[in-house]
């Protein structure tokens, strides 16, 4: 089932429609609300390898629907330390729950100040009534 | 900028919540809930397409039937009245002007129901025939249940009008899933109440991203993408749609490349690897992919390419080259989906 419309208050949001959430100096990143819906039912995750490195507002990876491709922005820098393998095996899990089990990697971060320019779920709102 | 046109459907989509895209002109539904949902709704029960962006063009009148065979591909004194036949218009280089289906309605009388996009080359191919499309609406309903949820019983590529639901319609056994259906061509004031009267009966609205899956699983070939100018019957599979032995446009051409062999071929493909191929795509081998997509029914990335000799065997490898990423796939028999019926 497709989730409801929603950006949790405790995320930071990136213009390109990804979200992070930090905790210390790891975060988890995965794709907002609007996006999945954007793209329709996710039919394929390409992610990248762990123990690679993301640099902020460029592709660590891509989601694909049936019809179109979507590259994943990363929010913030810093290393991969895990990839959810549940997405890569059913990437519906995106749809049915983008803030939750469809996280798609976590990170370590390699300049956490970068955390300072992320929107907040508010401003990111903000984004999206202007599209 | 152009104004896209709008089929009698429009305001049924639009309050069905589709997602509606520019398609050859039209702005058409690619879906209403769910790509893979609507393509398995047609594959194991029955689904509802809008297909009046489609063209029609009829031809009546002494000589019809000798000027179509000059410029079809297929033989017309294969089908008798009643009976409609898949064929092709092709150019003098033998390349695919469009893909149609030709509707006998009698000896000198045909409508041919043809591509959207393909409508005006067709009509400057076919300059003695009338361009009818704004008279009709298209409906294709598909799927193993298909006939019984609307209470129409057709022999496939065979056609007669009739009542359907209430409506009016040209009733033919034709379609392009891979499905048992029909196909109902009726009056556009007509089409809405006969699309509510369907949908009444449990048949689900289907989107043109399904039909491109469907179509794709099966093999069957999407101009523009599989089909072009620039590619021949031949080279396309299609041989056995070309009635080598009648003149008609182009058919030197393609009879010495029947007797030599194309130097390259539309063959089918599934990945060995997750990833999913697309329109484009090279092949590290030689060759070039003209469809891709996920297959709903089978899980895994399928497609169609154009590939040299010496790649046209099944099981043959190929390594498509995903943006950058090279993924395994191997050429597969035609068609790749085959029904559990079947």
């Amino acid at each position: 089932m497709a989730a409801e419309e929603s950006y949790p208050d405790d995320l930071k949001y990136h213009r390109e429609h990804d979200w992070a959430r930090v905790e210390g100096d790891t975060a988890t990143l995965g794709i907002t609300w609007y996006a999945q819906d954007a793209l329709g039912e996710i039919v394929h995750y390409e992610p990248p390898e762990a123990g690679g490195s993301v640099a902020r507002d460029e592709s660590y990876g891509e989601v694909e629907s049936v019809k179109a491709v979507s590259d994943l922005i990363s929010p913030l820098s810093g290393e991969v330390v895990e990839v959810n393998g549940t997405v890569t095996d059913a990437p519906e899990t995106v749809n049915d729950d983008p803030y939750g089990d469809g996280w798609l990697v976590k990170i370590r971060l390699t300049d956490p100040a970068e955390v300072d320019d992320l929107l907040d779920a508010e401003a990111y709102r903000q984004l999206l009534e202007e599209q | 900028m152009q104004t896209l046109r709008r089929t009698p459907l429009y305001e049924r989509h639009a309050a069905l919540g589709a997602r509606l895209v520019p398609f050859a002109g039209w702005e058409m539904p690619v879906q209403y809930t769910s790509i893979v949902d609507e393509h398995k709704a047609v594959r194991k029960s029955a689904g509802v397409f809008d297909v009046s962006h489609m063209g029609q063009l009829s031809l009546a009148g002494a000589g019809a039937h000798e000027y179509l065979q000059a410029r079809l591909s297929n033989d017309l004194d294969r089908i008798g009245d009643g009976q409609a036949q898949y064929t092709l218009l092709t150019n003098e280089r033998g390349g695919i002007t469009d893909d149609l289906i030709a509707y006998r309605r009698g000896e000198d009388d045909y409508l041919l129901v043809v591509n959207a996009a393909n409508v005006d080359p067709d009509h400057a191919a076919l300059d003695e025939a009338e361009d009818v499309s704004p008279e009709w609406a298209l409906l294709a309903v598909q799927g193993p249940e298909s006939l019984e949820r609307i209470g129409v019983e057709i022999e496939p590529f065979t056609f007669r009008t009739g009542d359907v639901l209430g409506t009016s319609c040209l009733i033919a056994g034709t379609g392009y899933t891979g499905e048992r259906g029909c196909e109902l061509g009726c009056a556009p004031d007509d089409a809405p109440a006969l699309w509510d009267a369907i949908l009444e009966r449990g048949v689900v609205p289907c989107g043109l991203g399904a039909r491109d899956t469907l179509r794709l699983e099966v093999c069957y070939p999407l101009h523009g993408n599989d089909i072009s100018p620039d590619r021949t019957p031949i080279e396309a599979g299609l041989g056995w749609a070309c009635a080598l032995g009648k003149d008609f446009t182009g058919v030197d051409v393609l009879r010495r490349q029947k007797e030599e062999g194309p130097a390259e071929k539309l063959v089918a493909f599934v990945m060995d690897e997750k990833a999913i191929p697309r329109q484009g795509m090279a092949i590290a081998e030689g060759g070039e992919v003209t469809s891709g997509s996920l297959s709903p029914m089978l899980g895994i990335g399928i497609g169609m390419a154009y590939v040299p000799t010496r790649l046209f065997e099944p099981e043959t490898r190929l390594s498509i080259d995903v943006r950058g990423r090279p993924k395994h796939a191997h050429v597969v028999r035609k068609p790749i989906y085959k029904r559990e019926d079947s």
